[in-house]
């Protein structure tokens, strides 16, 4: 993956193999509410290639969570108004009719959440749960079904599955919990995997060893994986790419690697500078992005961030007030683009924000 | 999505200077006497048994044996696993939960066996945060009521200076101290952790409990509270037991910190030498499992120290030592006996019987000798037992794990 | 499990020992001396002594208490006096166990009252408790699927008015237009199955049964609806709509089960409830039960089938606690396994 264009690209006569794997084209997921629109998910575009994984960093209320359960055909059947594209090995799953797009989930795509104990049936065993997954889409007996719930369970790495898949949910600990609901979003060996905040709930040590075990299985299952975290250490050792969202948009897009250490948004040297770095310098300090996250009812005018933004006066005029920057290309080349109307953030990053909260990175630079 | 009605233009302009100040770690004030002594800390929670007759059948040992203390200004942070007991330690010394054993010396008087009503006093000492701004504060309950109810419940100032000393509250953890008459759903969840801090403070406290007190929040709320927190510290000179299960938070804001593991502390140490030198294998795995956004510039995940398996229940932990079912260099000894804690630095205590940074892990256990048995032990005839200080603080000798000498502290380095 | 039961039991006889005792206190320490309305409006104090006697009442409430409770396990004689026994047993009536106490007013044991009230209550109960329980979930589950529509919309207006709607008022409307001026159904008398068979029971029930479940029915379809609806939010139902299962198996299989937890609870203790709550539905068809039985115990002061009805009452709503309780360890595992 070498270059993201921003515009929609012609993917009309995209057949399977040609075109990206899978292809989110200006996804708009907007809640009528009595109040008034709520656009939780406001124009986002972007792409992802099989065998690879796509960070998406923000906080509650950026319409990161919204974004993927709305390719998930979730939002289906509520008063929810998708449009855009979605684009999946070929297929734009917003013009598929509903039964179809059930069919498709949990089978081409499946998607793991954040709370593995609220996620699971407390009233069902984890072998029913997994094998119901699989059962749906393979027409199999009972008893075939559980032998692959067993199969798989001993895949993730539950000790004794053959005994352990009889177990109600409450019965796991919280790390095998997870790696139950991991079994059941992989048992159909789907092509797209959407991990919704998969290691918020756990211990550190138990979240190492659950992306561990994702990664294991995207390398053995060649799976596209869309990783949703608030957490940009994760983000840094997972992800090929980042997507920063604010206010249901796309603020920042481009590889983790030229992202996470050339960031050139405010809204991305905040959340880099609010969080303390457990190996950094210890002299490091913690700058907080003032304020409280936007209205999705009543977003500010112009740029979403500017009544949060340290670096606004910068910008000449009253731009950030009056105009929404558009996601573009960045002074680093086309692969990274920005939501932003300063015109030096490079400079600026390394000048004022990493002196402050990495002293050490910036003297090398 | 509606919170207090000022615009976010007004927040920052009234919070701007405070907010974007930056914020250096913590340092603990020099010579300060401890404020908190922790000994020998004990809570068992009975487990009963299901039959006929509910007999007690075992015990949950949450707490067994933890030893710390907090320099008075200063801050001690607790981290570890779920678990590992380190929120039962916070509310143990909060008298919210009865001591199985032990001492809490907090001053010159020992409170952990204090009556209830002996501990009225206390409680204007010692408060606590809590995690969660959404259930810990009472929604029919204006914060007004909230924040002012320590002052009338402690009959501390007189009903017509209660108000002014909540608005003072608000408005020293930045919030608008005109919204005293609204209800705790009208603000946003770091207001209402906000809310929670005032009221902590309303008594004026010489030691806060603060157990995990911005896990609930987004992150870059995380940072405000937390320099809120260094704030009011520097301000008013408050001691802090800092709970959380963040190593990178609990850093930046402690400049001790103490790792505890199914119920009891496995190291403890300054800042630099717990996160730079570890010594015991469980903090070492911990620290190397955090992901770090560093990592982007290399790529991949960072190399780690991988654990196996579950925490162990805490009803029938190991024999020995307590992390030796995970931990990559158990040998015998490690089950026979339990590793002391043990002084090996200035400001460094570990409990490990092969404690050493990370790749000079001693092949010979370092403790037998001290502990009278062999590499694998088993008591050795004749050997005499030496004595290893146990108590909660630091003393100006130590145990030197490389050269497997006793060293004493240099003039600088005497607390 | 069978430890649990088994201290559930026991732990329901206590609660029915200190549930009679404190109904005797409350009883007694009235200041109603009950012996003025069995002796009549014409009685002298040496009579009233007397009758006071032979009733028991001149012992103490806890010596009364005593009487009873040995009553309820041997049976006794009303009244308990060896000479009396010996003199004209022909006055003596024999109440044998268990015992609930001798009604002078009915001359009868308040067990053979109860024997014969019962079978009516709970045959009313019994046929609301189908109405309700099929109606309210049915309706309830239906309005929570439809949500926003008109059909929600409908239901949830209906059962609103229902709900304010005095269930005498509703008997008596049954009882007019659908029995009397219609003719749709007999006018219903109660009938046992001896005499009518099943159907011959089941129709004299009928217009009953609808009017004392109609206010329970409107109640439950607001509830069901709000636990179905609440049941769609749940993570668990997410993750059945995310593995792809058609709706109709996330619906009744993952959503609906747990909804339906807490008002296997309610229904159950409503039910003993609704034993005690028939008295207005009884007295509109004036069918002969307990709650009518009820009634004209409290006119006449007549003590113990008073407290013979109160403990039965508690005695019901005791044992569904522990139905329900047990229910709910079938229904969770989470219950039943910690």
């Amino acid at each position: 993956m070498d270059t993201i264009t921003p515009t929609t690209t012609p993917t009309s006569a995209a057949t399977p193999g040609t075109g990206p794997f899978l292809s989110v084209e200006d996804l708009r997921v907007h809640f009528p509410t009595s109040d008034g629109v709520v656009k939780a998910t406001d124009g986002l575009t972007f792409k992802l290639e099989r065998g690879t994984t796509l960070g998406i960093v923000g906080e509650s209320g950026s319409g990161k969570s919204v974004s993927s359960s709305a390719i998930l055909g979730l939002h289906r059947g509520s008063s929810a108004q998708v449009s855009g594209r979605i684009v999946l090995d070929g297929v734009d799953l917003l013009s598929l009719s509903d039964e179809e797009m059930r069919l498709r989930r949990g089978k081409e795509v499946s998607m793991i959440f954040q709370d593995p104990l609220s996620a699971m049936h407390p009233y069902f065993t984890v072998g029913n749960q997994i094998a119901e997954a699989y059962r749906v889409h393979n027409k199999v007996s009972k008893k075939v079904a559980k032998a692959r719930a067993v199969e798989m369970l001993d895949r993730v790495g539950i000790p004794q599955p053959d005994r352990r898949v009889d177990d109600y949910p409450h019965q796991f600990s919280g790390g095998m919990r997870q790696r139950a609901m991991i079994a059941m979003g992989l048992i159909n060996n789907p092509g797209l995997l959407i991990a919704d905040e998969p290691t918020t709930a756990l211990d550190v040590t138990v979240q190492a060893q659950i992306l561990d075990l994702l990664q294991d299985l995207q390398r053995e299952f060649d799976s596209a994986v869309i990783i949703i975290t608030h957490d940009l250490g994760v983000v840094a050792e997972m992800a090929d790419d980042v997507l920063v969202m604010y206010a249901g948009r796309a603020v920042e897009y481009g590889p983790a690697k030229e992202l996470l250490t050339h960031p050139e948004m405010p809204y991305t040297w905040g959340l880099l500078s609010s969080v303390p770095d457990v190996k950094g310098d210890t002299d490091a300090r913690l700058i907080p992005i003032p304020g409280n996250p936007p209205s999705l009812l009543n977003p500010p005018s112009g740029c979403p961030f500017h009544p949060r933004c340290a670096h606004r006066d910068k910008v000449p005029g009253d731009l950030c007030w009056t105009e929404r920057p558009e996601l573009l290309q960045g002074s680093r080349g086309p692969s990274h683009l920005k939501a932003c109307h300063l015109a030096n953030p490079d400079e600026i990053y390394r000048k004022e924000v990493l002196v402050e909260i990495a002293p050490e990175l910036a003297e090398e630079l | 999505m509606t919170q207090a009605d000022h615009t976010p233009e007004d927040f920052m302009t009234a919070e701007q200077a405070r907010v974007l100040a930056p914020h250096a770690p913590s340092v603990n004030p020099t010579g300060a006497k401890p404020i908190l002594q922790v000994e020998n800390l004990r809570k068992y929670f009975p487990v009963k048994s299901s039959g006929l007759i509910r007999r007690t059948i075992g015990q949950v040992q949450a707490v067994d044996g933890v030893s710390f203390e907090v320099p008075a200004g200063g801050s001690l942070g607790l981290v570890g696993e779920s678990g590992c007991g380190k929120s039962t330690t916070g509310r143990l010394i909060t008298r919210l939960y009865e001591p199985t054993g032990g001492a809490i010396r907090f001053g010159d008087q020992d409170i952990a066996q204090t009556s209830a009503r002996g501990l009225k006093p206390l409680r204007r000492e010692i408060q606590m945060i809590f995690q969660d701004p959404y259930t810990s504060l009472n929604p029919r309950h204006t914060v007004g009521s909230i924040v002012g109810a320590p002052l009338q419940i402690h009959d501390i100032v007189p009903k017509d200076k209660v108000l002014p000393r909540v608005q003072e509250l608000l408005e020293i953890v930045g919030l608008n101290p005109e919204h005293y008459n609204r209800y705790p759903h009208e603000f946003s969840g770091g207001q209402r952790q906000r809310i929670g801090i005032a009221r902590a403070l309303t008594l004026q406290p010489k030691l806060l409990v603060a157990d995990e007190p911005v896990s609930a929040l987004d992150v870059s709320i995380q940072a405000q509270v937390i320099n809120l927190l260094q704030d009011l510290q520097k301000e008013f000179g408050i001691a802090f037991l800092f709970i959380a299960h963040d190593l990178a938070i609990v850093r930046h804001f402690c400049p001790e910190v103490a790792v505890m593991y199914l119920g009891k502390i496995v190291e403890i140490a300054d800042r630099e030498t717990l996160y730079n030198r570890p010594h015991h294998p469980y903090t070492q795995a911990l620290l190397s499992a955090v992901p770090d956004v560093k990592q982007a510039a290399i790529g991949g995940r960072r190399e780690r120290i991988r654990l196996t398996g579950d925490v162990p229940s805490p009803i029938n932990p190991p024999s020995g030592c307590r992390f030796r079912t995970r931990c990559p260099l158990a040998q015998e000894i490690c089950a026979k006996v339990e590793p002391p804690m043990l002084q090996v630095g200035p400001r460094h205590k570990v409990a490990c019987h092969f404690a050493g940074e990370i790749g000079k892990h001693p092949e010979q256990p370092v403790t037998a000798k001290l502990l009278g048995v062999d590499d694998y032990g088993t008591a050795e005839p004749g050997a005499t037992p030496s004595e290893i200080e146990q108590g909660p603080g630091f003393t100006d000798t130590w145990f030197d794990v490389n050269t497997r000498t006793v060293r004493h502290a240099t003039p600088d380095q005497r607390s | 499990m069978i430890a649990y039961v088994v201290r559930r039991l026991f732990a329901g006889v206590i609660l029915l020992v200190v549930m009679s005792i404190v109904t005797f206190a409350l009883f007694f320490a009235s200041p109603i001396n009950p012996a003025d309305f069995s002796c009549g409006k014409n009685c002298s104090a040496e009579q009233k002594e007397q009758v006071s006697r032979a009733l028991g009442f001149e012992d103490s409430w806890v010596t009364q208490w005593g009487k009873f409770a040995k009553g309820v396990f041997v049976g006794r004689d009303f009244p308990d006096d060896p000479e009396l026994r010996k003199t004209a047993p022909e006055t003596i009536a024999h109440c044998p166990a268990p015992c609930l106490g001798y009604s002078r007013e009915r001359t009868s044991t308040v067990t053979d009252l109860i024997k014969d009230t019962l079978p009516v209550s709970l045959s009313i109960a019994v046929v609301a408790f189908f109405f309700w329980i099929v109606g309210g979930v049915l309706l309830g589950v239906t309005a929570a699927l439809r949500r926003g529509t008109i059909v929600d919309r409908g239901l949830v207006g209906i059962s609103l008015v229902l709900y304010a709607f005095p269930t005498f008022f509703i008997g008596l409307l049954l009882y007019k237009f659908v029995a009397v001026q219609w003719g749709w159904v007999d006018v219903p008398r109660y009938t046992t199955i001896e005499d009518g068979g099943i159907s011959g029971w089941l129709s004299g029930l009928l217009l009953p049964g609808i009017t004392l479940a109609v206010f329970f029915m409107a109640g439950y379809v607001r509830m069901t609806r709000a636990y179905v609806l609440e049941s769609f939010s749940e993570d668990y139902v997410r993750t059945a709509r995310a593995k792809g299962l058609p709706k109709r198996t996330v619906t009744f299989k993952h959503a609906l089960r747990a909804a339906l937890t807490p008002i296997v609870t309610m229904a159950g203790l409503d039910f003993a409830g609704l034993m005690g709550g028939a008295i207005i539905t009884e007295s509109v068809f004036n069918y002969p039960g307990l709650g009518k039985l009820a009634v004209l115990a409290n006119s006449d002061f007549d003590l113990p089938t008073l407290v013979g009805l109160v403990i039965l009452l508690a005695t019901f709503v005791i044992i569904a606690n522990i139905i329900v309780d047990l229910l709910y360890a079938v229904i969770d595992p989470r219950v039943r396994l910690s």
